[in-house]
């Protein structure tokens, strides 16, 4: 599970900001957000709806929907530049090495072909392949991803599979041109409870044998918790927290993610209730001044009310919270009483 | 599949009852025939014999089978007009309408979808709102209109194709044909645009708005992240998706261009079946609106035929759910 730290980074995420014009004004996403992913590394990314995590994952994979667009920062795919490159560049980026899933399987797939044209074509476009390789190929896939007779089910079409077959074909497409990071955003979220362990199993095996790095987007901590050597937490477009697994999980070092982890119900303890953070995560259009965290936090001060944290230091983790900082949260201000 | 192509003959066939039920009330209900067939000083002894000899005084299920049994073998009686054989004077023309309509189905998918593709991929360029407004012209001018202001510009005062008629026609076996002479093809042009403008416009706009649609749905997206070219993904995987509702408008649109070539034929005095037509109407001459109305609807029910077919050949969601199904939209 320890992260391989001292390798050189196989994505590096440096002060990435995605912005939306609107008509009342831009609206800044995904706001100055840094990380990096080794080779073979999973990272796990967690945040409400609308935190920016999909958006972050477009953004690297070159698909932001216009008219959203990368407004600064940097995103280096084992060195090189790729959020400059012009369109035909990126495509040749896109699926050779840096594959992606998305949430629902039942509308990946075009439903027009079947699965082995759809492989053959993916595998052809990046791959100096033969049509009959490409065939070999992409049988090869399917039995990896565990469709069980796949050589007669290669001919067959998306709507002749079931969710999470669909998936594992999804998972056999991103997976076909050997890309070295795949960006999966939610990709067990349209699914049967008993299905999304399987595919998550599947996922993390395929990755660990093929040594491919993963940007897992999900807002399940549980998926987080079983699959991921390092999570990284947004809140309002901004990581809020970032360290391994373990150590957010158990050793939450932000009062943001505490709250997220006092959220989640464990078989193990009795509680009476679960805790829940009070409040909604602010509109974009409505970000506070200080820490955006600051009207749901319950440890904050004065100083949060007015300076706003980066990335800090904290234990294993790193934290934006000035709870971490030197110079502490100033005055303790408890939290205004919310109507619920 | 056979099953359900068994289905489709069977209702064709019911359809084509249908038309023609409607096509034997002309014979009963649009004045009465002796009249148009004897002269005025033709006694009543003699209209009553007439009468007799053609089957008149026969109970009208019978008068009707036995028209749909002569129809069926190609017989629709003599024309009043001329006293030629029906069928005779209509298959003389229909290969005019066919190479018509033909020419214009032609240019309305090879110029239509082309155009509703390019508008759908770049919706906001200039050039595809200047084709958007461009094509509200052609849906709101009437045919004959554009008919006519194409001749005022090409044959009037360019002086560059003629305004009337075939030009020369090659016969090759009952079939006369256009495509082989130089003058054939040029007396096609201005017709034939002005057979299909209205229905290039509508075309163009229906694959922009299925294109646009398409182009939105998870699995383009999805196609974008494999890294598949632009060429791959709009022609393969997105024109595709849209074509099951563009052949059954095609597949409508086709028969539109037949039966209302009547308009471009009379202001192009184009010699096919529409023109025949009209000059039947204006004579009363029923035998001949009646064999028209039921080859009309012939070929309706053939295209359609066609239509259902193809989407079998389109759509692998059809195949496999035992052919009962119908696409939505139909």
């Amino acid at each position: 599970m320890a992260s391989p730290s001292n390798n050189p980074p196989l994505l590096e995420v440096k002060n990435l900001r995605v912005e939306f014009p609107t008509r009342r004004g831009t609206l800044l996403a995904v706001d100055d957000v840094s990380f990096d992913i080794a080779p073979g590394e999973v990272l796990g990314v967690v945040g409400e709806s609308g935190a920016g995590k999909s958006l972050t994952g477009n953004a690297i994979i070159g698909l932001l929907e216009p008219p959203g667009r990368i407004a600064g920062g940097e995103i280096r795919l084992e060195g090189r530049r790729i959020d400059n490159l012009p369109y035909e560049e990126m495509r040749k980026v896109r699926g050779a090495r840096i594959g992606a899933i998305f949430q629902d399987p039942l509308t990946s797939l075009n439903p027009l072909y079947s699965i082995g044209r759809q492989l053959v074509e993916t595998i052809q476009t990046h791959l100096p392949l033969s049509a009959a390789e490409a065939r070999t190929r992409a049988l090869g896939l399917l039995k990896e991803v565990g469709i069980p007779g796949a050589e007669s089910r290669i001919d067959h079409y998306p709507h002749q599979f079931s969710g999470g077959m669909r998936q594992r074909v999804v998972i056999a497409l991103a997976l076909c041109a050997g890309p070295r990071l795949i960006v999966a955003d939610e990709p067990t979220t349209a699914l049967d409870v008993s299905i999304q362990a399987q595919i998550i199993a599947l996922l993390k095996r395929l990755c660990r044998e093929h040594g491919t790095a993963v940007m897992l987007v999900t807002h399940d901590m549980g998926v987080i918790a079983e699959t991921a050597d390092r999570v990284a937490v947004m809140y309002a477009g901004r990581i809020a927290e970032i360290g391994p697994v373990r150590d957010v999980v158990k050793h939450a070092k932000h009062p943001y993610t505490k709250g997220l982890m006092g959220s989640i119900p464990s078989l193990g303890v009795r509680t009476e209730r679960l805790t829940q953070i009070d409040g909604a995560m602010p509109r974009l259009t409505e970000i506070p001044k200080g820490c955006a965290f600051n009207p749901r936090c319950t440890e904050r001060g004065s100083r949060c009310l007015v300076e706003r944290p980066d990335l800090m230091a904290a234990g294993t983790s790193r934290a934006a919270c000035w709870l971490h900082d030197r110079g502490g949260v100033g005055v303790p201000i408890p939290k205004e009483t919310v109507d619920a | 599949m056979l099953a359900f192509i068994l289905r489709r003959i069977l209702q064709s066939i019911a359809v084509l009852v249908a038309v023609g039920l409607v096509a034997f009330s002309l014979f009963r209900y649009v004045g009465d025939p002796i009249n148009a067939m004897v002269g005025q000083d033709t006694t009543m002894e003699e209209r009553e014999q007439l009468r007799e000899k053609l089957g008149l005084n026969d109970p009208a299920p019978i008068q009707f089978l036995r028209f749909i049994g002569n129809a069926a073998r190609g017989n629709f009686g003599l024309s009043y007009r001329t006293s030629e054989p029906v069928g005779r004077l209509i298959l003389e023309r229909v290969p005019a309408t066919l190479e018509l309509s033909l020419c214009a189905a032609v240019f309305v998918l090879f110029v239509g979808v082309p155009m509703g593709v390019y508008t759908g991929l770049y919706p906001r360029h200039w050039s595809s709102r200047l084709l958007q407004a461009v094509s509200l012209i052609g849906i709101s001018l009437p045919t004959f209109l554009i008919g006519i202001l194409l001749i005022l510009v090409f044959a009037v005062m360019l002086h560059w194709l003629p305004s009337f008629g075939r030009g020369d026609t090659v016969h090759v076996g009952w079939w006369t044909t256009n495509f082989l002479t130089w003058s054939g093809l040029k007396a096609l042009i201005l017709p034939a645009i002005t057979l299909g403008l209205f229905q290039l416009t509508l075309i163009m706009r229906l694959v922009r708005s299925e294109m646009l649609e398409v182009m939105r749905t998870d699995y383009i997206k999805f196609a974008r992240a494999r890294g598949l070219t632009n060429r791959a993904i709009n022609f393969g995987h997105a024109l595709k998706n849209t074509l099951v509702p563009v052949i059954t408008v095609a597949g409508l649109q086709l028969g539109s261009l037949i039966a209302f070539a009547v308009v471009t034929e009379t202001v192009f005095a184009w010699p096919g079946v529409g023109q025949l037509f009209i000059q039947s109407v204006q004579f009363s001459d029923i035998p001949v609106m009646a064999a028209y109305l039921l080859l009309i609807g012939l070929f309706f029910v053939l295209i359609n035929l066609i239509v259902d077919l193809l989407y079998f050949a389109v759509d692998p969601r059809l195949r496999s759910q035992g052919g009962g199904a119908r696409v939505a939209g139909h």
